[in-house]
């Protein structure tokens, strides 16, 4: 193939990713979207294979099967619920491959000649590092939402003190490397990888389950920006532009999710949320004074209500609740209740976590509203039917300055005629803040299993 | 060669802002992973990086054992955020006939 015609097919599959992401902006379109972003992949490596031919192919081969197999049989087997552990797998895959080319290609290079052009110094140790902070980071927010490990924020005695110092020692070697243009002793590029893993992986280790759609999305985005590096070391165009892509798309979402939680990013990656406010509301002690229902009693209100907005949150997903729920909407749109439902935007642990577990039920996306339109509807609705959602629901947010979480926004569901919590226990929220919610006179508490609280509501109110 | 390679990184990052600030919250979930898919670009570097190992005259077996690694990572990269990504938007489909 001509370099000119390998130009006009990388810039034709640039092109198709960038209108594949502008298709995805409404849901009609997306699917066709996410296929143009498909076909656009499909010529890129198409090109360079037939770039590359007949070099080191079986590598390649063997490469592209093991990885296409382990890809899809995963992608299918997944469960909707588990797509935030998921995602970050694929990202750590990633980070992962972008660090190994860099590692290649500077073994190719010591090979050949000493020193290294100084783009390609540059731009190699850097991708190395981001893809293996991206790498082991992805790999412990895996483990964390997968629940091997506690999903706790994990803290130790001078715990910012020792991720200092690894990240300082991660700075001196990149300099290091660039200095002398790639020419540093044996030990040096295995010990940047190496205080590289160590850090992705201290990084994420005291960062709280609650904070995980801040970390995925950041996550995504470091990943996005090691490929981008691996573009310029490779002067390969297309890199640069998928990884720029991703990079900007992963730093919207890690802004918004920050915003939806009114803390600066700072804070979420080294405050440790969570950590310690489980002693403080022990201290503050005493039971709450809640009321407590039972299912008939719900299954009657929502059965006369004419207005019913669900607020979903982890612990619908964490029960696998969402086809109970949708049963439940069906069940009272037969009765003539309009039935909406209210998706804050860290509900969950990833941007829009929510919205796929209802899509999965078959729950119209045109029933899902946002922060700003439930709010708006709070104050006309009969019944706020909180499920499994805890924090992004706390009054307190508007009103207790001295709360953890004030000036979060939240899901006004306390303005709603009537509230009912379904909830497992009376213990507090992931970011063990207390709920005055549940104190308020208009509200009341279901306990229970979130799954089977809503099966028995399907069948109460089939009764009616 | 630099300032050309940067330029191209500029106005990627610019229309990345623009194209995916439009993206509603619902699809936020897909539009993650589609972009992980996107990412997965990498899996041509790592092709690339193949290219010129077996190019060079001698290399270690390890190399070529990390290298075959990068391909596989960038192949479950590309394959799995594709495949995961288009089984969600399925979901997403407006449903012509109510499937009772």
């Amino acid at each position: 193939m001509s370099s000119t015609l390998t130009t006009l097919l990388d810039l034709l599959a640039i092109a198709l990713f960038i209108l594949g992401l502008h298709f995805l902006n409404a849901p009609s379109t997306s699917r066709f979207g996410n296929r143009l972003a498909m076909v656009g992949m499909l010529i890129a490596l198409v090109v360079v294979l037939v770039g590359t031919l007949n070099v080191g192919w079986w590598v390649v081969v063997v490469g592209i099967v093991l990885g296409a197999l382990i890809g899809i049989v995963a992608a299918v087997r997944v469960k909707m619920t588990a797509m935030p552990q998921m995602v970050a797998l694929y990202n750590g895959a990633g980070g992962g491959a972008a660090a190994l080319v860099s590692t290649v290609e500077l073994a190719v290079s010591h090979t050949h000649h000493g020193e290294l052009d100084p783009l390609v110094a540059v731009s190699l140790v850097l991708s190395a590092t981001i893809g293996a902070i991206s790498f082991a980071g992805s790999i412990i927010a895996f483990l964390k939402l997968q629940e091997v490990m506690s999903g706790r924020p994990m803290t130790y005695a001078g715990q910012q003190v020792v991720n200092a110092i690894v990240a300082l020692a991660i700075v001196g070697l990149v300099v290091v490397f660039i200095w002398h243009l790639g020419v540093v002793p044996a030990w040096a590029y295995p010990g940047l990888v190496v205080g590289a893993l160590l850090f992705g992986v201290l990084f994420v280790l005291p960062i709280g389950g609650a904070d995980m759609p801040v970390v995925i999305s950041l996550l995504n985005s470091a990943t996005g920006v090691a490929v981008a590096i691996t573009g310029f070391e490779l002067s390969n165009e297309l890199l640069i532009t998928g990884g720029a892509l991703v990079g900007a798309s992963g730093t919207i979402l890690t802004v918004a999710m920050s915003k939806a939680m009114n803390r600066p990013l700072t804070n979420v990656l080294f405050g440790a949320f969570g950590a310690h406010a489980g002693q403080e509301v022990a201290a503050a002690g005493g039971p709450q004074n809640v009321r407590s229902v039972s299912v008939d009693d719900v299954a009657a209100m929502l059965a006369y209500a004419s207005k019913v907005m669900v607020v979903p949150g982890y612990g619908m997903a964490v029960a696998q609740a969402q086809h109970s729920v949708k049963a439940l909407a069906d069940q009272l749109e037969k009765r003539g209740v309009k039935v909406l439902y209210a998706i804050h935007p860290v509900a969950g642990r990833m941007p829009g976590h929510m919205n796929v577990l209802l899509a999965e039920a078959n729950v119209p996306y045109e029933a899902l509203l946002d922060l700003d339109a439930a709010n708006a509807e709070f104050p006309t609705t009969d019944v706020a039917l909180v499920i499994g959602a805890n924090d992004v629901t706390n009054p307190a947010a508007r009103n207790v300055k001295s709360s953890p979480i004030y000036g979060m926004p939240i899901l006004d569901v306390d303005k709603a005629t009537n509230v009912v919590v379904l909830k497992r226990s009376m213990r507090s929220g992931f970011a063990g803040i207390e709920n005055p919610l549940y104190e308020l006179p208009n509200c009341s508490m279901l306990f229970g299993d979130a799954k089977a609280s809503v099966d028995a509501l399907v069948a109460a109110v089939k009764e009616l | 060669m630099i300032l050309h390679l940067l330029t191209v990184f500029v106005l990627a990052i610019f229309v990345g802002f623009e194209v995916i600030s439009k993206v509603p919250t619902t699809l936020h979930t897909p539009l993650m992973s589609a972009t992980n898919a996107i990412h997965g670009v990498v899996l041509v570097g790592a092709i690339v990086a193949v290219a010129a190992l077996f190019g060079a005259h001698a290399h270690a077996p390890v190399v070529t054992v990390l290298a075959l690694v990068a391909v596989t990572f960038g192949a479950i990269n590309v394959f799995g955020g594709f495949a995961v990504t288009e089984r969600m938007l399925q979901m997403f489909r407006r449903r012509e006939s109510p499937n009772k």
